[in-house]
């Protein structure tokens, strides 16, 4: 019989199948492992965090400046770039109130990213982290947030070394 | 910009084929993949043999867990003992996939290619999504424990500030696509929906709703092309690639602006340049854009040029984007209805334009003899933008 476009071939599988032992199948685990290694641009802003500070880097050529750090500017393809300390403020560009994990299990609370331009950056230049101690639906787009940083001791040169951003009352 | 060669010949669409989308199928990607393959040669009345050379796109490995699942599908989509090549830009690929096969036959290499876009997305566990972590930066955002959610959330929130949009603006579009692939026989998700059904439900990352959000899928799509000599001898009906074009942003996300993919216009431009199409919006009778979440539709009938900026939402809140209206968008149901095998679902678009613009859609049909289709798709780290023109008439 000739096959047509109305004729779909896919043959669907129900939970039901899997409970009654119905269908075949086999299990993988492969647990891959890897350790990255941070950069140059990356390795020096993670320092940065560490004493507190958040590093950008400015391109002469494009005259603008950029965070995430970076030794080569992706505009001009060029290496004319200097580093800048910004502040530890920022503005909200934008944000997400999220209720599920990667997994798609369900959170209550929402957790709330947010792409941060960071002041000091040329907009709308930022990164994305997360916000805290404040209510959800108080976040608003173009938000004054600060970085809220962890204890200098307990800083490890990571991300996370701020722990959030809050708002600037 | 300005593309400095001709093709040395037209290419066009001759066969095309898919499976169902589905949650997920007892056939293995291989199977899936040879399925595809096999309805699309036999929907052009071809074998194998006339096929001189294969390119399957299909995502990351991860979804599978199978390295060289470009190697590992092969067979199923026809590559033993040919040129094959395996094409990949993320959700992009389904419509890259096709764009590849356009230029093995525009280069003059070859007269007839088949194009095979597979995924199985079921097999990873304990939900396809984390294969998607690691496009997320090793230092600076993976300790954050993001997901796949956020990145999409957050441009969407972007997306409607800057235009003072609303969630009921965009959720126009989950109805719309949803009740088209009532009619599609391949569908995973058609749905007859009420706008305050998709506002009232569950709020997954906000201002992202469930019923925005396209499912994870199993399935496979396929399409033959041939080079004009060999087209006009397989069918009295060829659909003819009339311009492609891709381009790819910054993976520095959060430095871009989030409102507007610019990607999508240069690659539009690219491709409106080489279809001889100046006017966008009177030319393309009919689109099939990306639509894994419903706010996408809309920011890529703006970046296709297809809809001012911040006003795409009118179209589906004013009927123009029904199947029925002046400008019908997604008639097949759009990823939100017939699913997201990832890059099946781009290259179900281009089948889709392929059986709309040969009036072989069915009750799918959009009326009004459409000439001109705009398949467009989207992905990787929300940064590249894949366009493909077919028309029916060369």
């Amino acid at each position: 019989m000739k096959k047509t476009h109305l004729n779909f071939a896919g043959t669907p599988l129900s939970n039901e199948v899997f409970v009654n032992n119905k269908v075949s199948i086999t299990e993988s685990n492969p647990n891959a492992q890897y350790e990255y290694d941070t950069g140059l641009g990356i390795g020096k802003f993670l320092q940065g965090l560490k004493e507190g500070k958040i590093l950008g880097t400015h391109c002469e050529k494009c005259n603008r400046t950029v965070v995430p750090p970076r030794i080569f500017c992706e505009l001009c393809f060029g290496t004319q770039i200097s580093w800048k300390e910004l502040k530890t403020t920022g503005r909200v560009n934008t944000f997400s109130l999220c209720y599920v994990n990667w997994d798609a299990t369900i959170i209550k609370e929402p957790h709330i990213p947010a792409v941060i331009e960071i002041d000091g950056a040329t907009p709308p230049c930022g990164i994305m982290h997360l916000i805290d101690e404040v209510r959800p639906e108080d976040v608003k787009i173009g938000m004054k947030v600060q970085a809220v940083f962890k204890d200098e001791r307990e800083r490890q040169g990571s991300i996370t070394d701020i722990k959030y951003w809050v708002p600037i009352k | 910009m300005t593309i400095k060669r001709k093709p040395q010949s037209h290419v066009a669409v001759v066969g095309a084929g898919m499976t169902k989308f589905l949650r997920r199928a007892l056939e293995t990607p291989k199977e899936l993949a040879f399925e595809a393959a096999q309805a699309a040669l036999e929907s052009a009345n071809m074998t194998l043999d006339d096929i001189d050379c294969v390119i399957h796109g299909t995502a990351p490995d991860a979804f599978d867990g199978v390295h060289m699942k470009g190697e590992y599908l092969s067979d199923g989509s026809g590559g033993w003992n040919k040129p094959y090549i395996r094409c990949y830009v993320g959700g992009g690929t389904g419509v890259f996939a096709p764009i590849h096969g356009w230029l093995h036959i525009a280069s003059g290499m070859f007269e007839t290619a088949l194009v095979v876009c597979e995924e199985k997305m079921s097999s990873c566990l304990p939900h396809p999504q984390g294969a998607f972590l690691t496009i997320f930066d090793n230092f600076i955002e993976r300790p954050l424990k993001p997901n796949l959610l956020w990145i999409f959330a957050m441009e969407m929130n972007r997306y409607m500030n800057t235009y003072g949009i609303s969630v009921r603006d965009i959720a126009h579009v989950s109805v719309k696509n949803k009740a088209n692939a009532l009619l599609h026989p391949a569908a995973q998700l058609g749905a007859e929906l009420t706008v305050d059904e998709v506002v009232n439900s569950p709020i997954m990352a906000w201002p992202v709703h469930r019923l925005m959000v396209s499912p994870p899928s199993d399935g496979a799509c396929a399409v033959v092309l041939a080079n004009e000599k060999r087209a006009k001898k397989i069918t009295k009906k060829p659909v003819w690639i009339s311009g492609v074009g891709w381009n790819l942003d910054t993976s520095y996300w959060t430095n871009r602006d989030l409102a507007y993919p610019q990607y999508v216009e240069k690659a539009a431009r690219m491709a409106y340049e080489m279809a001889g199409i100046r006017e966008p919006k009177k030319e393309i009778n009919i689109v099939e854009p990306y639509d894994p979440f419903a706010y996408k539709e809309l920011h890529h009938l703006e970046g296709l040029l297809l809809a001012d900026r911040g006003k795409a939402c009118e179209l589906a809140i004013d009927g123009i984007s029904a199947r029925t209206g002046n400008m019908p968008v997604c008639p097949s149901g759009g990823l939100l209805g017939v699913g997201n095998p990832i890059a099946a679902a781009g290259l179900m678009k281009v089948c889709e334009l392929f059986w709309q613009l040969r009036e072989e859609a069915g009750p799918r049909q959009v009326p009004g003899k459409p000439e001109t289709g705009l398949a467009q798709a989207w992905g990787d780290l929300m940064q590249v933008g894949t366009v493909i023109i077919m028309r029916n008439k060369k």
